[in-house]
């Protein structure tokens, strides 16, 4: 007993006061970038060549946020000339074409359905589905219900069956092995319900696009209605993103 | 032993010079080697022109490698020889359609087509979706009764299917049926651009990215003959030993709530953030996904990243040892703890049990002492004081495998003061391969030893990218630690493994 009084004392209260005040990530993390449209072309052709996502398309000069792993080569090569990553991590989406970005993103508490706020913005239950994840994305969703995070203060939580959930936060690229349970899962969600994609596996496929194993997008097996991407997305980036669709 | 090529980690050899044996040949060896306590590092089948050949890595306290040619079956090893060729077996009759006869239990690893086009060893329909279409194994009586879980499990975690056999409470039999992650990697790796080899294998497994991509790295250094500076290694080693840390400090919270012995589970679900948060200080990414290359590291160590790390690791030090503390003399959490999920040291032995499975169950072997690279060679080693095999055994190996790191990266740190900054950053580029070459490389994940194989044909094209992730050894390792287990200490027992699915199934 004297030793947990001992630890808690030492521990103190952790959690973080987002989003009441800003937080600030290290310098070297990767979030929004920022797409300078004046670059030489051929700069950014070298970009595109180097994309192991292939996300950056050359001629309109915009990079998909839902191929991207934000692997930060393109700064590099380029030395920033043509894309800068910043600390921003506010990257959700409501929409797949949003993603595709010349350096901005439409806010996304304006474009999220109003009657999702109604339903769900003092309360949404999520059932997670990990569908050929790699673990990271399982990993960083779950640490939101670490004491630093504390999901919950929100009324947001992740629940074991779908029959007591308000929708699915969907993780991987859907490998044809889990296809099935996936649809099986959405199936058992009572209606109103949410779709969220949850990193570029989701979105695209991500680092195993083109596999004959995996579906790829779950666009094309479920209407998505936010995007969250990243590999993995960072947790603030989806705290930041179920915030601003749902409150 | 005559029969063997004797190699080494992350060195490169030709094709040639590997031995080819008549199957009968090659059987008796392996048969020798592992009865004189070797164990099992790579066993794969690979199509070579018109034929299938199998491949072995072997280890004892050296690497060797070994070849033949084989038809459409084999005598299995499985059968007559060691438990230890039991997956590797089935993984190859998955893969290539080759049917290893006499197998005791042959049924499908991962759910999927073969490569070679050969009809199904298993007899299965892939238009089918679901790898849980199985008939598993069952045991029958009036007061038996089965449970089944997964795919979709009740947290946020990986899909997988777990079918246990109980007498009430007592588990007399659990069978893991895994697969649901399977996205065809080893198939896909051949067949894309260099540029996407990091991207896909710091996605193999999400926990293991930096132990994954570093063996991938390690090969086409080693295939591409690139030096990397010393700044790189020490870099690249802190990563790997980060990963460790995070992943052992949230096991031990894990375990914490599943006894239900929350301050802790709290305490280090918080302080596993603090890591991942320094592995974003070097890389840029929680998981230092982009960090490790071909060649170095994609970002330097300066100044700055050096401070932040000294400052947290002493920030946090006392911290660790504190809730440790509290999580191991806790009656209740010792109560748990202690005699929960047994595996034997006999058995790990015949399983090939890698890792803190391994250690916990006496098997000391550590791939960062026995087959060091990076900075490995010039670091302590560990040493483990409980190894009974059980719950607690594989904890504790955690907590001094924690302490042990923290001491590591402290080291590291210092080495990389001395240094002249004549370091440099690097980039994925595409790298000409040595033709007709075979390289494995080997390193101590945090779950154990990770393997990669990559095989050269005559153009210096990839011809055979083989993964191997510790858990692939150790799902057994769990499943016989719950046998006559009661039921609620499944979470237990799977917590304290933490095996991967996603690196188990590619």
């Amino acid at each position: 007993m004297l030793k947990i009084i001992k630890n808690k004392m030492e521990q103190g209260c952790k959690t973080s006061t987002y989003p009441k005040e800003p937080i600030a990530l290290y310098h070297r993390y990767r979030g929004m970038p920022i797409i300078n449209q004046d670059c030489n072309n051929d700069i950014v052709k070298q970009c595109a060549a180097i994309c192991p996502q292939d996300a950056i398309d050359t001629a309109d000069k915009t990079i998909d946020l839902g191929r991207c792993s934000f692997c930060g080569q393109c700064e590099t090569i380029g030395d920033g000339a043509f894309v800068h990553f910043s600390e921003d991590f506010g990257i959700g989406a409501a929409t797949r074409s949003d993603l595709i970005t010349g350096g901005t993103l439409p806010a996304l508490a304006d474009h999220s359905k109003q009657h999702f706020k109604k339903l769900f913005g003092r309360s949404l239950q999520l059932r997670q589905v990990s569908a050929g994840g790699c673990n990271s994305c399982e990993a960083d969703t779950n640490v939101l219900t670490t004491p630093f995070f504390d999901l919950a203060r929100f009324g947001i939580d992740f629940v074991a069956s779908p029959r007591h959930a308000d929708g699915i936060h969907v993780t991987g690229p859907i490998s044809k092995n889990m296809r099935q349970a996936l649809m099986d899962t959405y199936n058992a969600v009572p209606s109103p319900k949410v779709v969220i994609a949850s990193g570029c596996c989701s979105i695209s496929g991500g680092p195993f696009h083109g596999s004959d194993e995996v579906v790829g997008d779950l666009g094309s097996l479920l209407p998505v209605d936010l995007y969250i991407p990243g590999c993995p997305p960072h947790p603030l980036t989806t705290l930041h993103a179920l915030l601003q669709y749902f409150k | 032993m005559d029969n063997l090529l004797k190699i080494q980690n992350g060195i490169a050899v030709s094709r040639a010079s590997i031995p080819e044996l008549p199957y009968d040949q090659f059987f008796t060896t392996l048969s020798e080697f592992v009865r004189n306590d070797g164990f099992i590092v790579q066993f794969f089948a690979y199509k070579d022109e018109s034929s299938h050949k199998l491949l072995a890595v072997l280890r004892n306290s050296e690497l060797y490698v070994v070849g033949t040619k084989v038809g459409s079956s084999f005598q299995s090893l499985t059968r007559n020889v060691s438990e230890k060729f039991h997956m590797f077996e089935r993984e190859i009759a998955e893969q290539f359609g080759i049917k290893p006869d006499g197998h005791p239990w042959l049924k499908m690893v991962r759910y999927h087509q073969n490569y070679s086009g050969q009809s199904d060893v298993f007899g299965n329909d892939y238009s089918h979706e679901i790898p849980g279409n199985y008939p598993y194994f069952k045991v029958e009586g009036d007061a038996i009764h089965e449970v089944a879980v997964g795919p979709v499990h009740a947290g946020i975690i990986e899909p997988g299917h777990f079918r246990f056999q109980c007498a009430g409470e007592e588990v007399l039999h659990l069978e893991i049926q895994l697969g649901y992650q399977h996205r065809g990697v080893e198939k896909m790796l051949p067949t894309v651009a260099q540029k996407r080899y990091p991207i896909i294998c710091e996605s193999i497994a999400g926990d293991t990215s930096i132990g994954h991509n570093l063996c991938m790295c390690q090969a086409v250094e080693a295939l591409a003959g690139l030096s990397v500076d010393r700044g790189a290694r020490i870099v690249r080693t802190i990563a790997l030993e980060l990963e460790r840390i995070c992943n052992h400090i949230g096991d031990l919270g894990a375990l914490s709530g599943d006894v239900a012995f929350n301050p802790p589970a709290a305490y280090f679900g918080r302080i596993r953030g603090e890591f991942l948060n320094l592995l974003q200080v070097l890389s840029g990414n929680r998981f230092g996904k982009g960090l490790v290359r071909p060649g170095g590291t994609t970002h330097v160590m300066g100044e700055e990243q050096r401070h932040l790390l000294r400052e947290k690791l002493t920030e946090i030090t006392p911290e660790i040892e504190h809730v440790c503390d509290l999580l191991f003399t806790a009656h209740t959490v010792q109560a748990r703890f202690e005699y929960t999920g047994t595996v034997a040291h006999e058995r790990a032995k015949d399983l090939g049990l890698v890792g803190y499975a391994g250690r916990a169950c006496n098997l000391p072997y550590d791939a960062r002492v026995s087959f060091p690279c990076e900075c490995y060679g010039e670091l302590p080693a560990n040493t483990n004081f409980v190894t009974n095999g059980d719950v607690n055994s594989r904890a504790t190996v955690r907590r001094e495998e924690i302490m042990h790191s923290l001491q590591l990266i402290c080291l590291l740190i210092e080495k990389h003061e001395q240094l002249e900054s004549a370091e440099s950053a690097v980039h994925m580029q595409d790298h000409e391969l040595i033709p007709d070459s075979f390289v494995v490389t080997i390193n101590e994940g945090w779950r154990g030893e990770i393997s990669h194989c990559l095989i050269t044909d005559t153009k210096g094209k990839v011809q055979r990218y083989k993964i191997k992730d510790p858990s692939f050894h150790n799902w057994t390792g769990l499943a016989m630690s719950l046998r006559n287990q009661e039921i609620s200490d499944f979470p237990l027992c799977n917590k304290s493994f933490n095996l991967s699915y996603c690196g188990f199934d590619l």
